[in-house]
């Protein structure tokens, strides 16, 4: 059976699936974004214990593998009384993973932004509080996006081990028509093709999109 | 710690200066940078700051900004206290950020790169000020900015960014947001040093026009000769940490009595 076959025969699951994946996505990279931004901001903060506590969760997060952060929130949670869907437990294991990463990025975009806006916010007697929301983050986000865009390629990757805790994503999906077929070739080719198009025409183009809309913000453009 | 007991809580008196330093000492490390200094600035009066590279000129301007802190004495805006405030027992402690944040409203200050806001066009520069810190509406806020960018000349390109504006333009629109804040106190630090020579003017003659229009208090930490001695009421020559010599620009340049300023005049007027 060709690839074009196999797809023609199979589309409504791989559609389903892919949808699940795009809501994995979604889902993880709202929370990795939030998750970066508070840990971000916690590892520069003037308190040591804040700052410690964003250093352990970049730490465990970066430290360890997703597919075990994974097996933790979903098997291992509810030994403690934690009990979450599995479609909950996948997206959040990624977030969280994604955040641990994504809060470096912060880190480091908001100590790009050069001092001398920090004293020129202080000379028009902004409090800290505005003098990150409005002047640093802002050019922080511009600084930090490029990284970004690769960052939001390896959270697309790492959804496909939601499967692994039974979500019916797109890789869950492939698995069980190869599983009933033996198609393997064409079911893992299809999968690598829906992925590869998912990042380079859908979240590669965006990124970019958002690059080119900031520095039109910055008035570069 | 500091004995307190010879500062007063509040300056009293008339005629009291808009500006005082109060034996203020500064120091990085063991590098002492500014070593008790004295010195008072009367409300509408224009003082330049000169002296050589390193001789802590910056400093004293950045201290006044409360862009850093001070190791002793006690600086006072407008004849209350900006670095120190009453604590108990009737003595000054050092501010609180909340009464750093009380007092620094009385401070405007212009840089030597601008460091205007560069996701912002020249009017949201001017208006972010007045609208977050001030309270104002956007409408209040956009009229004061509007006057403010007439003022410097600079309301033809009110839409534009940063990076779409040459040096002396940015300076420009940095010297209007700073105004927007409606400051007593105004400090320029080498707001020329940066700029092509021939935009210098653009900039200097908006100082001029604050001096001869305006009853701003201002300290101006310059290097050129000329134009501190055009337009300041007083001049003072900073050397190594300390002023060594100040007075009318007439005198200082004309007749300057220490023999360091003699020194640094005729070495900056082989230099031009
Ligand atoms: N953050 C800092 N840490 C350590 N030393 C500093 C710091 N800022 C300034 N200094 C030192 O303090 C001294 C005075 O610096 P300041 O910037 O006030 O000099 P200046 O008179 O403005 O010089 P210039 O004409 O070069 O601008 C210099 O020796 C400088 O190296
Ligand atoms: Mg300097």
């Amino acid at each position: 059976m060709s690839l074009f076959e196999f797809v023609m025969q199979y589309w409504p699951r791989l559609l389903v699936g892919t949808g699940m994946t795009v809501a994995q996505f979604f889902l993880a990279a709202i929370l990795g974004i939030v998750i970066s931004l508070a840990m971000g901001l916690l590892k520069l903060a003037p308190s040591r214990p804040m700052r410690a506590f964003a250093i352990t969760y970049i730490e465990i997060f970066r430290g360890t593998s997703l597919l075990v952060q994974l097996y933790w929130i979903f098997f291992v949670l509810p030994l403690f009384g934690f009990s979450i869907d599995k479609f909950t437990a996948g997206y959040l294991a990624v977030g969280m993973n994604i955040g641990a990463y994504g809060a470096e990025l912060v880190r480091g975009g908001i100590l790009s932004v050069p001092k001398g806006q920090w004293e020129a916010a202080l000379a028009i007697n902004m409090t800290p509080a505005q003098r990150m929301r409005r002047i640093i983050l802002p050019q922080a986000l511009v600084n930090m996006l490029p990284p970004w865009g690769n960052l939001m390629i390896e959270l697309l990757k790492g959804t496909a081990l939601v499967s692994l805790i039974s979500v019916a994503d797109l890789m869950f999906e492939t698995k069980q028509i190869n599983g009933s077929t033996f198609l393997s070739a064409q079911a893992f080719g299809a999968a690598l093709i829906i992925y590869y198009v998912l990042a380079r025409f859908m979240v590669t183009p965006f990124m970019r999109w958002l690059e080119r809309y900031m520095a039109r913000k910055m008035g570069r453009a | 710690m500091e004995d307190m007991s010879g500062y007063p809580l509040e300056l009293t008196g008339e005629n009291i200066p808009m500006v005082s330093f109060k034996k203020v000492r500064k120091s990085y490390g063991s590098l002492t940078v500014l070593d008790d200094l004295d010195l008072d600035v009367n409300a509408g009066e224009m003082v330049s700051i000169i002296g050589p590279s390193g001789s802590g000129k910056t400093t004293v301007l950045r201290m006044l900004m409360t862009l850093e802190t001070i190791n002793s004495g006690v600086i006072y805006v407008d004849g209350k206290p900006l670095t120190h405030m009453p604590g108990k027992g009737g003595k000054l402690v050092p501010a609180s950020a909340r009464h750093l944040h009380e007092r620094r409203a009385d401070i405007g200050m212009c840089f030597q790169h601008f460091n205007l806001f560069p996701h912002m066009t020249a009017l949201e520069n001017c208006m972010e000020g007045p609208v977050q810190v001030l309270g104002l509406s956007k409408a209040e806020a956009r009229d004061r900015s509007e006057e403010l960018l007439e003022l410097v000349g600079m309301i033809g390109k009110k839409d534009q960014h940063p990076s779409r504006l040459s040096g002396g333009q940015q300076q420009r629109v940095a010297i209007a947001r700073a105004l927007a804040m409606r400051p007593k106190v105004m400090l320029f630090d080498e707001v020329t040093s940066a700029l092509d020579p021939e935009v210098i003017g653009e900039v200097t003659n908006v100082i001029r026009k604050l001096v001869s229009e305006h009853n701003l208090t201002m300290l101006m930490v310059t290097h050129q000769m000329g134009f501190a001695r055009d337009i300041s009421d007083r001049v003072c020559f900073f050397y190594d940490g300390k002023i060594e010599e100040q007075g009318p620009p007439a005198d200082l340049f004309g007749k300057p009595q220490r023999e360091r300023t003699q020194q640094f005049l005729s070495a900056v007027r082989e230099a031009i």
